[in-house]
């Protein structure tokens, strides 16, 4: 992974005594509230519904051990001993008091971690493929290409006060496990017909109540010139952006305003202004950024498949969390392994002070001390030897992060909703534990295979129900909770948005309506091998809403 | 209100000019872009140095053909939060090559002064107690620079591969 050297070190010194100059400044009533509010959030400080919380950047989901045995440790000193993964591969505490926020940001520094830039209108934690350097599809390590976007966006003066936050994914594989199509700025790494790797960009997709799958505004853009390209987008989303409205001044809404080839035209001769100059990435920072993106020291050895086989039919638990938790890794005899964090009842993406330190050690005793934090809010472990995968199993166990439910029903993510959030109109993780607890049964969830269920308490999809295969989005009806389900949404490479399947339901009904609409997918579906989208996608949505609505309410609402 | 120009406190020698008011017989006036459409002849004609304020929503584009006759462009920050005005710092510097004063007005707060600088600005007006002072702190928060900008500081990607 990649190491600070002095000047990563000293920027981020710097920043931590600037803020800790803007805190007392605050305090001494020198700063409004007004004025603060945008040096705080820039800070990854929020104000929230009970207390602060603190936004702490996991740059593109990569966290060494090290770095996790300290997030433990600010768990327990300055917060209520847990932290929670978030959909953007960051770690937030939920009860940070202001006077504490510089300490925690300086023994942040010493892990070469901060909390820059994880809020703000400005570009922010720069995401990528989870298991990006180890899948076996890979095409190309999209972190060293996210390391040259961090540094670049990190304190940029001319973006620092854009319109709106600003989001920017990467992936390198086939198979988008970053979920690019619905950022700001979603890129794609591709091969030309010489192999050598370039980006396809996406730009204008997002979430929230406008949601848009966003639209390949250029097919080609050599990696060098990457910056300047996203330069090119940021100056016109600064320059054109709206700025009078909070709900329509996300890049999307100026994208589908102008129209993508008027949009289009405005970049390109930004970008024709300014190629081939000053952003244009020197062959040796190229370099010099790969090198700390290097394949480990993987002994040489091959896959155990015959050995795995044994172990699966011998040991059911171990069978059903190899089938769903353990990934292809590129080097022969390796595996990729997710924890889960999202075991019966649990809330999605908590983990505590303990059992991070216990994930800390697992990580240095079976995954060369990496591990990654995915969009999903579960965990990563990168290097696992295959040999060691029924031991590693064992221990994950013990802890209650052996759930074998990745890509699966329950491993949902939920926003906070009303637990926490002061916009909520519902609740959304006791609507999970809900669900969580109604299809408890392992062998259920494997059957019914690949499903996303995503779950939003109010319409600014932090849930990101919007681009789930089921969706559910809490409403306020008369003071009373309801939750609309829509069906059909994907967040991967096939992207799109889910239809609404009819009117809300009351939290008591949703169990039963998830549960019907999966049966009716099993009775649907041509073969195993058929996910739940693939069927929505042949069969459409009237055999799902009859089953919910029945014939009658199907034809009403239809 | 003090004028900050060059690192140094200044007296403002530009007289701002409301609307079509009346131009004074001598000294630097400084116009609304209105003012300058419809009279930038006989401005040029006085022989004193004359300003443009534009407001957050007029790129300064509309006066890049107008560069060589202008000495001072003032951006307005209508609110700080409003960050239209970098990106025209930028353009006003990088792009239409202009060398002239370069003044940020109207919500202009220590916070944000050196990426002002950075962008191109080399003239603020500045409230406060101790406005010099405010400058000088701000300024100095930071040595390391990731991204090239329309100042001279030397980036961390250049400092880094010149030691070799
Ligand atoms: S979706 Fe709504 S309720 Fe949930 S966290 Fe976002 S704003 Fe809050």
């Amino acid at each position: 992974m990649y190491r600070y050297d002095e000047f990563d070190h000293q920027l981020v010194a710097e920043r931590v005594a600037q803020f800790r100059h803007q805190v007392k400044r605050r305090l001494d009533g020198q700063l409004t509230e007004d004025q603060f509010k945008p040096l705080r959030l820039m800070n990854g400080l929020y104000l929230q519904l009970h207390a602060y919380m603190l936004r702490v950047n996991v740059p593109y989901g990569v966290l060494s051990a090290h770095q996790l045995r300290k997030l433990a440790h600010i768990a327990r000193r300055y917060d209520r001993d847990y932290g929670h993964f978030t959909t953007r591969q960051n770690i937030q505490y939920n009860w940070i008091s202001l006077e504490d926020t510089a300490d925690i940001l300086a023994e942040l520094a010493e892990v070469e971690m901060n909390a820059m830039q994880s809020s703000g209108n400005c570009v922010r934690n720069i995401t990528a493929d989870p298991l990006a350097g180890r899948a076996r599809d890979e095409i190309e390590d999209p972190r060293p290409w996210c390391e040259l976007i961090r540094q670049y966006s990190i304190l940029n003066p001319e973006f620092s006060y854009l319109p709106r936050k600003f989001k920017i994914a990467v992936t390198g594989a086939p198979k988008d496990r970053a979920a690019v199509a619905v950022h700001d700025i979603g890129l794609r790494m591709h091969h030309d017909a010489h192999g050598k790797p370039g980006f396809e960009v996406i730009v204008g997709g997002g979430q929230g109540r406008t949601p848009v799958i966003g639209k390949t505004i250029r097919d080609w853009i050599e990696p060098e010139e990457i910056l300047a390209y996203i330069e090119a987008i940021l100056r016109v989303y600064n320059l054109y952006g709206r700025r009078d409205n909070l709900y329509k001044a996300r890049i999307k809404i100026l994208v589908n305003a102008l129209g993508l080839d008027a949009f289009r035209e405005l970049v390109e001769t930004e970008y024709e202004a300014m190629r081939g100059q000053a952003l244009a990435v020197p062959a040796a920072e190229q370099e010099r950024i790969a090198a700390y993106f290097q394949p480990p020291a993987w002994e040489s050895g091959s896959d155990l498949d015959a050995e795995l086989d044994t172990l699966r039919a011998a040991d059911q638990d171990f069978a059903r969390w190899f089938d769903s938790n353990v990934s292809a890794h590129k080097a022969p005899g390796y595996a990729i392994v997710t924890l889960s964090l999202k075991a019966t009842g649990q809330e999605p993406g908590d983990l505590s002070a303990d059992r991070m330190d216990a994930v800390a050690d697992l990580a240095d005793r079976y995954s060369l001390g990496e591990l990654r934090v995915t969009h999903r809010q579960n965990l990563v472990f990168t290097d696992v030897k295959q040999s060691q995968l029924q031991a590693l199993h064992r221990e994950l166990q013990a802890l209650q992060l052996a759930t074998p439910n990745i890509g699966l029903l329950t491993d949902m993510i939920a926003c906070p909703g009303l637990d926490y959030c002061a916009l909520a109109n519902a609740r959304s993780i006791p609507v999970a534990q809900d669900i969580s607890r109604h299809f408890a049964a392992a062998d259920k969830l494997l059957e019914i295979g690949e499903l996303s269920i995503n779950i939003s308490g109010c319409m600014n999809a932090c849930g990101h129900h919007h681009v789930a295969n089921i969706g559910i989005l809490g409403v306020n009806k008369k003071g009373k909770e309801f939750f609309q389900i829509t069906l059909g949404g994907a967040a991967d490479e096939s992207a799109a948005l889910g239809d609404r399947l009819g009117p809300g339901l009351p939290q008591n009904e949703l169990p039963g309506a998830i549960e019907t609409l999966v049966d009716k997918y099993l009775e649907l579906r041509t073969s195993e091998s058929e996910s739940f989208l693939e069927t929505y996608r042949r069969v459409g949505m009237t055999p799902f809403k009859t089953a919910v609505y029945g014939d009658d309410a199907a034809r009403r609402v239809a | 209100m003090a004028l900050i120009k060059n690192h140094e406190l200044t007296p403002d020698t530009y007289t701002r000019i409301a609307g079509d008011a009346e131009l004074p017989d001598q000294g630097g006036v400084l116009v609304d872009l209105q003012r300058w459409q419809d009279d930038w002849q006989s401005l040029g004609r006085r022989g004193s140095p004359v300003g443009v304020w534009l407001t957050s929503d007029q790129h300064p584009e509309i006066i890049a053909d107008d560069l060589d006759q202008i000495d001072l462009v003032a951006l307005e920050f209508p609110s700080f939060r409003d960050g239209r005005a970098y990106s025209y710092a930028r353009l006003l510097r990088d792009r239409y090559g202009f060398s002239g004063e370069l003044r940020a007005v109207g919500d202009v707060l220590p916070d944000q002064l050196l990426y002002m600088h950075r962008v191109g600005f080399d003239a603020f007006e500045l409230a406060g107690q101790d406005p010099l002072s405010d400058y000088q702190t701000a300024l100095e928060e930071f040595d390391v620079f990731y991204q090239p900008a329309a100042d001279a500081r030397a980036t961390a990607l250049r400092l880094r591969h010149a030691r070799g």
